[in-house]
């Protein structure tokens, strides 16, 4: 037995000693539950013959998984945060790869009556709706500190609501504390409202009941930005690698492949380019482009 | 296979160290051995998010042992899940070394075997008993979601194993697919029990 064992040991120190380049990227879930990130890594891998790891979690774990500098690039949607994160010098320069929209789904029915609302309106009276009769109205929120999240909670700062009194007014109100998937899920057990980004809500549609009833707007706009973790502040990242992905993204072949994902199997794409919408989406052009390569160094 | 893998190299790396740890706590008379005997016995339960989150800490780039890159990997995770079956193989291996009849120590000791000798004697006496606390801390590596997710990362191809699978299938609502893994996770940890009960039978 004790030869066995040596035998084991010996091969896990093997494994660890072998493989290549690796390059970690923290995501919001959106991305990876639509399966965009897996196109992209098949791509990528293939490309530059190294292996992304993508680990995915909301926007907020990713951004500390960031700040700890445990990856060397990111992918999320707060702009809030991702701010913060830039002049807190975790992160390089910004870059906006994507965009859609959120939407505020629910019962088909209807049972607070929002549909045509705009969506903070609409959140004021799923609260009104719900406090008077939580068996029939009921909103689930991610709760986790994600982008949607973060989204959810400037919805009702518009709304003239002070967060954590929305949060806990009553049964009506859900904090799911999981991922985009598993929430819409809930929600349609509970036949429940909730914001979900569109392409999340799109990939999960086969198993849903519930219906878009509020989409588009400015206030619901849904940008995707990646950064690279600081290598001043993190050393140990793999800046280089997290710069050509970076690159791969706002590329043109990288954002044809994130405009045409979906299209197959969900008739419509799930995602849009950054590219050519770069105003729009409140982005610098500058933000939407492919960056000398020395932006390492010069960091 | 690779849920295998790594819960085979955790319950290995585990088992080299808590083995003899085990050995040397039977065998020594110290201030405090029943207090440690039951603290270890305590750990059996051992929560796997607690030891997810200590293990995060530690080895995170911001953490004591960053600069080793372990977060996230296979390495990682192994460690992970092997600080996680420590105590229950070392508290079994306690167990096993103690109904070895003291006619084996006594006559080892008076062959002038040292402590390490006498150790391995007797832990070869007793090897159905330690193999099989082996196979239990290798089951719960294989069956516990928090270590692995926590330190592996869920990375698709690399860190994600059955159990870490099952959670992010079920989230994304395909829950046949799951079941299916369910299913598979079960018939290994059948397979385990009755390799267990083989030894257990000689």
């Amino acid at each position: 037995m004790a030869l066995l064992l040596m035998t084991l040991s010996v091969l896990c120190g093997a494994v660890a000693a072998a493989g290549g380049e690796r390059l970690k990227l923290a995501t919001t879930t959106s991305l990876q539950d639509t399966g965009l990130l897996d196109v992209i890594k098949d791509k990528f891998d293939e490309m530059y013959n190294v292996s992304l790891d993508v680990v995915s979690g909301g926007t907020g774990i990713a951004i500390q998984y960031g700040e700890r500098g445990d990856v060397d690039v990111l992918i999320v949607h707060d702009k809030e945060r991702e701010l913060k994160f830039i002049k807190d010098e975790h992160g390089l320069e910004r870059r906006c790869i994507a965009y859609n929209y959120f939407l505020l789904v629910g019962p088909q029915d209807d049972p607070a009556g929002i549909k045509g609302m705009n969506a903070s309106a609409a959140l004021a009276v799923i609260m009104e709706k719900g406090k008077a009769d939580p068996a029939k109205v009921m909103f689930v929120s991610r709760g986790d500190n994600s982008g949607t999240h973060a989204r959810e909670k400037l919805l009702w700062k518009k709304a003239g609501y002070n967060y954590s009194a929305v949060n806990s007014s009553g049964p009506w109100y859900i904090e799911a504390g999981q991922g985009m998937g598993a929430t819409l899920n809930m929600a349609n057990e509970k036949q429940a409202y909730t914001l979900s980004d569109m392409s999340t809500f799109m990939a999960y549609q086969g198993n849903l009941t519930l219906v878009p009833l509020i989409e588009g707007g400015s206030d619901l706009l849904n940008v995707y930005v990646a950064m690279a973790v600081n290598p001043q502040k993190h050393p140990d990242v793999n800046c280089k690698l997290a710069n050509e992905f970076i690159n791969y993204l706002v590329s043109d072949e990288g954002q044809d492949l994130i405009a045409g994902y979906g299209t197959e199997k969900f008739g419509k794409p799930l995602f849009s380019a950054a590219r050519g919408s770069c105003e729009l989406i409140g982005c610098a052009a500058a933000e939407c482009a492919v960056a000398p390569s020395a932006s390492c160094a010069a960091a | 296979m690779r849920s295998i893998f790594i819960s085979l190299s955790s319950a290995a790396l585990a088992g080299i160290i808590c083995i003899p740890v085990g050995g040397i706590i039977e065998f020594r008379e110290f201030w405090g051995k029943r207090a440690l005997i039951n603290l270890i016995q305590t750990f059996y339960s051992l929560p796997t998010v607690t030891v997810g989150l200590l293990v995060f800490l530690l080895i995170s780039r911001s953490g004591p042992l960053g600069f080793l890159n372990l977060l996230f990997s296979q390495s990682g995770m192994i460690l992970g899940q092997a600080i996680l079956v420590c105590p229950i193989m070392i508290g079994l291996t306690i167990t096993a070394l103690g109904s070895v009849g003291s006619q084996i120590r006594d006559t080892a000791k008076s062959l002038g075997a040292t402590e390490m000798q006498i150790i391995i004697t007797v832990i070869k006496e007793a090897r159905v008993a330690v193999i099989a606390a082996v196979l239990l801390g290798f089951g719960r590596a294989l069956s516990e979601v928090g270590v692995a997710m926590m330190i592996g990362g869920n990375i698709r191809g690399y860190t994600r194993v059955l159990t870490t699978s099952i959670a992010l299938e079920t989230s994304m609502g395909n829950l046949e697919l799951s079941m299916a893994l369910g299913i598979i996770l079960i018939s290994i940890s059948l397979g385990i029990n009755l390799l267990l009960n083989r030894f257990q039978g000689k």
